[in-house]
């Protein structure tokens, strides 16, 4: 009614801000709303009996201790009572007497764990229902320290900014190419970009799957995708407006550093997913992982240059600039590493990944054009042969990484 | 009101916890709520009564360090108190009809929510409001009548082991059969044999009407007194709080470490019988092991000269025996279930054996 009469009044006289108006359907929803709850939801019974749904978020291990960090992903809220510890009840402390919606809790047992066992962990709540958290292999959780920020920092490197940079190397080998030969590279370059852009959305998805569900699960994979692919729309068209106005033609560079932003998200999401293995204790840093993430990476190196061999220009201070596409591409797996290890969460992850997915489509589509042949046709011979290369050069250096 | 058992088998995800990780540099701060410690002090002073609770001691929780749960059951929550279980025998009514004793007894099925550890509720069915149901005593050869009325919302009877006509034997589908909402019967016969037995629930799924609490004692004295002696009953029973066919509580007289954090007091030299009855639902044996002594063991009671003298003995679903035993050091003994697992999920108490 309210807003009948304000429609009238605005029709008639216009004495209401245009703003206002705007507010105003605002206004008449959370006045309903707080009638409906004020009211206890007049007409509507609640049907069944509260819902208990607790998803395990972590779970770490200290010397004599268990601590089980979980999420209410129900409706209702949750309270644990009691805790079995390979069938037996357990002392416990928690952080919260009762878990709210979306709300998360910490409880600490005391218990003689022996490094190398599973051990089954059963969160009873106050009607009885269990939440099982489990430990495969009990092995102390690396403590957050700085020495530990500083191997996340060390792996980064290892399996990022390094292995980037030398792959930047093939530049001077890829300028002297007959351009033929460059759309073959291009086309690899498309190829190693699709094997990792479906790879961030696998592995995006697996992580979505596990943890809570409360955030949206899978979805925030896509929305994550869908993110970055805008933003980085927008960062090109950014990019090529700057170079409009400069009158310059700063084509290939605009083309490296996307990809080289492409990758880096990529790298947040690898280094992500190697922090958080580590900081559970499921990961040997061995060195065969370490020369297989190189290996694997080295090739980004090569996708980042080769859009910029195709520059008949070399203007000055471009060193800088490739080290700066360097790092762009490589340093996020130094951060990944270090929210991976400190701040794991699984939707966190997801949503990462997607981020990464994301911007590496965009980059394919900014890059597809530079493999067209003279006929304007972007599947040619050389172009598939190229695609094959790079997913094959992808796949065949993923054999050499598990996590 | 809600149909409490189908919606509850699919309203708990169990979320294996595959997933990551948090070293957090900065903790939170954990808020201790209830401590090991917080939860023994409140069960051995927190019981309001101020008096002395029959079985309980203060003095007993001082080094108690072997039970997990954490806080404690306030019996008035539930309207029963294992300490007080253990020595209550319900002898019913009786009079005398043509010359000859008559029992009676008023039995109610009620559906009533319980706690069975500390802060876990479980939707137990009740005989009078209590799990186990009472412990009911005559003597052979008496006219026994168990008026029953079942005022829970589900169908249920009364079957009780002894020697009795098809009619009384407390199944569905003969004589009364099962007893609907609001329904009665008076289940009659003679006492026999002497012995200790049980009674409980048939109604189908009979796990299901047993494993939620409708089983109680059921002692036949035999015409000559027993030694006089201290006499105690032990229903050893479980409960699944999940629905998972399994227990994850386990308990003398119901409430877990209800005799561990409030330990049975007895005298030292005097004689002590324990009437133990294992009802305990989906495992398949259950034992008693006694700490520090040795027991004369009557298996099912129906002789007067004991089988075994020892400190443990197996029981099969439905098994029970009666044991003899008398202290002869004053402290603290350990009993418990032998099947360790169910020791450590609560089947775990203490004798205090006093001057």
């Amino acid at each position: 009614m309210e807003a009948g009469q304000a429609t009238a009044e605005r029709a008639g006289t216009r004495r209401l801000p245009g703003w206002l108006a705007g507010l105003l359907p605002l206004l008449v929803l959370g006045a309903a709303i707080g009638l409906f709850v004020g009211l206890g939801a007049p007409g509507l019974e609640r049907n069944g009996i509260p819902v208990e749904e607790l998803s395990v978020e972590s779970t770490k291990l200290r010397p004599g201790q268990i601590e089980v960090t979980v999420r209410n992903d129900g409706p209702d809220p949750v309270a644990v009572r009691q805790v079995i510890v390979n069938d037996a009840f357990v002392g416990f402390r928690q952080s919260d007497q009762e878990i709210g919606r979306l709300g998360s809790g910490k409880i600490t047992m005391d218990y003689p764990w022996v490094e190398g066992q599973a051990y089954e962990i059963g969160l009873v709540t106050a009607t009885g229902g269990t939440v099982a958290a489990t430990v495969d292999v009990a092995a102390e959780t690396p403590r957050a320290d700085l020495g530990f920020f500083g191997l996340m920092a060390l792996v980064g490197l290892y399996v990022g900014v390094i292995p980037v940079g030398i792959g930047m190397l093939w530049l001077p080998w890829v300028r002297t190419m007959d351009p033929r030969w460059l759309q073959f590279l291009m086309a690899l370059t498309l190829g190693l970009l699709a094997f990792l852009g479906v790879d961030a959305l696998l592995e995006g998805t697996d992580f979505a799957g596990t943890g809570s569900q409360a955030f949206g699960g899978a979805s925030l994979v896509f929305l994550g995708a869908g993110a970055a692919y805008l933003a980085l729309a927008g960062v090109d068209a950014w990019l090529r407006g700057r170079r409009d106005a400069a009158g310059g033609k700063a084509g290939p560079w605009r083309l490296a550093f996307l990809v080289a932003l492409g990758i880096g998200l990529h790298n947040l999401g690898e280094g992500l997913a190697i922090g958080s293995s580590y900081a559970i204790g499921s990961l040997a840093l061995g060195v065969s992982l370490i020369v297989g993430f190189a290996l694997h990476n080295t090739t980004e190196g090569l996708a980042i240059v080769a859009p910029v061999a195709r520059g008949e220009e070399r203007p000055q201070g471009s060193l800088g600039r490739l080290i700066g596409l360097g790092l762009l591409a490589g340093v996020p797996a130094v951060l990944g590493a270090w929210i991976g290890a400190s701040a794991f969460n699984p939707s966190l992850a997801a949503f990462m990944f997607g981020l990464g997915a994301g911007a590496i489509a965009q980059v394919i589509v900014q890059i597809a054009p530079s493999v067209r042949d003279a006929g304007g046709r972007l599947l040619h011979p050389l172009a598939v042969a190229g695609l094959l290369t790079g997913v094959a050069l992808m796949y065949t250096t993923s054999l050499l990484i598990s996590l | 009101m809600t149909e409490p058992s189908e919606h509850k088998l699919s309203r708990r995800r169990l979320l294996g916890g595959a997933a990551g990780v948090a070293a957090l540099p900065v903790l939170h701060e954990l808020v201790p709520h209830t401590g090991v410690h917080d939860g023994l002090a409140r069960a051995a002073g927190g019981h309001g009564e101020g008096a002395e609770v029959p079985g309980a001691s203060k003095a007993a929780h001082a080094g108690a360090g072997h039970r997990g749960t954490v806080g404690s059951v306030n019996p008035a929550v539930n309207g029963f108190d294992p300490a007080e279980i253990v020595r209550d025998f319900d002898e019913g009514k009786v009079r005398r009809v043509a010359g000859r004793t008559v029992r009676e007894w008023e039995i109610v099925a009620e559906d009533k929510e319980i706690e069975v550890a500390p802060g876990v509720k479980f939707a137990a069915w009740t005989y009078n409001g209590r799990v186990p149901g009472p412990t009911l005593r005559a003597r052979e050869g008496e006219r026994l009548r168990i008026n029953f009325v079942n005022g829970s919302r589900h169908p249920h009877t009364m079957h009780f082991h002894g020697i009795h006509r098809d009619i009384h034997d407390g199944i569905p589908g003969v004589g009364p059969g099962n007893l609907g909402p609001g329904g009665s019967y008076t289940y009659e016969f003679d006492a026999s044999p002497f012995g200790l037995h049980l009674y409980h629930c048939h109604s189908t799924p009979l796990a299901e009407h047993i494993s939620k609490g409708l089983y109680g004692a059921f002692i036949i004295d035999p015409k000559d007194d027993r030694p006089k002696a201290d006499e105690l009953v032990m229903v050893m029973n479980g409960f699944d709080t999940n629905f998972d066919r399994a227990n994850e509580v386990y308990a003398v007289n119901t409430v877990a470490f209800a005799y561990h954090d409030r330990p049975i007091r007895v005298k030292r030299g005097e004689l002590v019988r324990i009437y133990c009855v294992n009802i305990l639902e989906f495992d398949l044996v259950n034992s008693f092991h006694l700490h520090a002594n040795f027991f004369d063991y009557y298996p099912t009671g129906t002789k007067l000269e004991p089988r075994d003298l020892t400190d443990t003995v197996v029981l099969g679903q439905g098994e029970r025996g009666i044991m003899e035993v008398r202290f002869p050091f004053t402290g603290k003994y350990m009993f418990h279930a032998h099947v360790s697992e169910f020791a450590d999920l609560g089947w775990m108490g203490f004798f205090e054996v006093v001057d």
